[in-house]
């Protein structure tokens, strides 16, 4: 090799492969270099006093009424002055999601695995519920697995112009292995209460 | 209201709901005239993110006109037409202050480490979002702007996320003048980002995704140079030889918790929900970028811990720079940018799709059918 092609890494400076020059790029790139100084670029997270008015005319924002017996993060001193209010904690889930925001903080792996479990035991009580509502989930429907028609649903899985054909094949894997798991457990314990 | 409505991962439905409520007297109800479905959102949809509840509405990108307002409610009357940052914020606590406006501590009583957003589970707050007829704007005086008369209603509604998180994106990049930067996904935020990089000066950009058709857009949208990481037994080796062995100055991942890696990295990450995501994007990105160079993070993870190569980026003495985009802080620029004819964001939206079929919606963007790459939400009320 000839001290030439040595590669750039490897020395102090060298033309970068493919560098176009400003007036090149500004010819090209519409807007190129704009932006160019780094003091002039609005809102990079660096703490900074010195900023429009936001239009807050609070110094502490009025208390939402209905934040007693919410759950909180343990990090947090109260429930925020504002919050939401979409689906408050219900069921065996509610049950399992207050445990893990009562006793667990944000650091720790616990908190978050179990409102995963939370989440997954949600699921499983609101298809019960719907059913008992007479309105059951419809599950094909509710995939929005119709869309594919027109679409080239084969071409598109054969030609892997589609992200999900790569896990398409263990979802029902995924999917059904708790379910089977819980299944031998549960079938487990009967046998073991009815001895 | 109609309004879409998560039945549980890969599946949700539009159901008549109750139309939102003044909760608190700096709350707006407002009637939304277009929403969008984010990246983010399939994270939700995929079941990822923790503490994501059955009955909530989804999403943190939507326009819309002012329906009622809360007493305390000063900066905007009915009948203002408004756009919203996905951020919830109250303007004046200790992080508000310092301008860090996405995370804010005084709306989210769920979760510390992050503000609140829109339609963004639990963990965000319990907010509902856009992707309905109707939705509550909390402390409504700090986050919407009345939407200015010259800009177009599409370019303001991906102002209220996706654009204004790729600029934030190519910022935290530090980016100087023929840097080459390089951009993990051509989604969205991706093709913003490779758009904002130029406006910065970069020397070089270049959009690594593994479909083609969003490749395409890179190149044409945001005159990026392109790499196929399908195409290569090992991406951050072509990433190397392609930079003289150097690597790039910045990368920035905008691809977040589910990245397409290896077998144990699709099991444990995006289907076990054993952690925040597959990091496989980030991990590219810190063995991709040269040493003391920048990583900017724009992919949304999970709060559960990830294995990410952190001995590397220590190694490589790199700066990770990462955060959710104060969207708000800017707009004043990117007015400038679109009046100037620098950016059209409209331009990268495929598809715009009645409320009513939104279930499909998701699963075309899921799935990247169609030659889907931003698809926008319309909502019926009137």
């Amino acid at each position: 090799m000839s001290e030439e092609d040595v590669p750039l890494a490897y020395v102090a400076d060298k033309p970068r492969p493919g560098a176009e020059s400003p007036d090149e790029l500004r010819r090209r790139i519409p807007g190129w270099g704009a932006d160019l100084d780094p003091a002039d670029r609005p809102s990079v997270p660096r703490l900074d006093r010195d900023l429009p008015d936001t239009g807050a005319h609070w110094t502490f924002p009025a208390r939402q009424p209905g934040g007693e017996g919410r759950e909180r993060s343990i990090e947090h001193a109260f429930v925020t002055p504002v919050f939401g209010t979409v689906a408050p904690l219900r069921g065996l889930s509610g049950v399992v999601r207050r445990f893990a925001y009562s006793r667990f903080s944000e650091g720790r792996a616990a908190h978050w695995l179990l409102l995963v479990l939370g989440d997954r035991v949600d699921v499983a009580e609101s298809r019960v519920e719907a059913i008992l509502r007479g309105r059951p989930d419809r599950l094909i429907a509710e995939t929005g697995i119709g869309a594919e028609k027109g679409v080239h649903p084969v071409a598109s899985r054969l030609r892997s112009t589609r992200s999900d054909t790569h896990h398409t094949w263990m979802d029902p894997f995924v999917v059904s292995a708790p379910w089977i798991a819980a299944a031998v457990v549960g079938w487990r314990i009967v046998r073991r209460v009815r001895r | 209201m109609k309004a879409m409505t998560y039945r549980g991962p890969y599946r949700i439905r539009v159901e008549e709901k109750d139309i939102p409520r003044i909760e608190h007297p700096g709350d707006a109800i407002v009637r939304v005239t277009l929403a969008a479905i984010c990246g983010s959102d399939l994270h939700l949809y995929h079941g990822l993110m923790p503490d994501t509840r059955v009955g909530m509405t989804f999403g943190h990108e939507f326009i819309g006109v002012v329906q009622e307002v809360g007493p305390d409610v000063r900066n905007l009357k009915v009948g203002d037409r408004v756009m919203v940052p996905f951020n919830i914020y109250c303007g004046t606590c200790w992080f508000c202050a310092r301008g860090l406006y996405s995370n804010c501590h005084n709306v989210n009583p769920n979760a510390t480490a992050v503000g609140g957003i829109y339609g963004y589970s639990h963990t965000c707050g319990g907010y509902d979002g856009g992707q309905a007829e109707f939705v509550r704007v909390p402390l409504a005086d700090v986050g919407p702007q009345v939407i200015p008369d010259d800009i177009d209603e599409t370019d303001a509604l991906l102002m209220t996320d996706a654009l204004s998180t790729g600029y934030f994106g190519a910022q935290l990049g530090d980016i100087v003048a023929g840097d080459t930067v390089v951009v993990l996904g051509a989604g969205p935020v991706g093709l913003f980002a490779a758009k904002s990089a130029w406006l910065m000066g970069a020397g070089r950009v270049i959009v690594i995704d593994q479909l083609e058709y969003r490749l395409a857009k890179a190149r044409e949208f945001a005159h990026a140079e392109t790499l196929n990481f399908a195409e290569y037994d090992d991406i951050v080796v072509e990433l190397k030889k392609q930079t003289d062995y150097l690597g790039a100055d910045v990368v920035i991942d905008a691809v977040g918790a589910e990245a397409d890696g290896n077998l144990i990295q699709q099991v444990t990450a995006t289907k076990l929900k054993m952690q925040g995501g597959s990091p496989v994007a980030l991990n590219w990105a810190i063995d991709g970028v040269r040493k003391g160079g920048t990583v900017s993070v724009l992919g949304a993870y999970g709060p559960i811990f990830s294995a990410v190569k952190f001995g590397d980026a220590m190694n490589k003495g790199l700066t990770l720079r990462m955060n959710q985009a104060p969207v708000k802080r800017q707009w004043p620029r990117l007015f400038e940018h679109i009046r100037a004819g620098y950016l059209k964001p409209s331009d990268i939206v495929t598809h715009r799709i009645p409320l009513d079929d939104i279930a499909e919606g998701y699963h075309l963007f899921s799935a990247k059918l169609d030659g889907c790459i931003k698809a926008v939400v319309v909502p019926s009320a009137n």
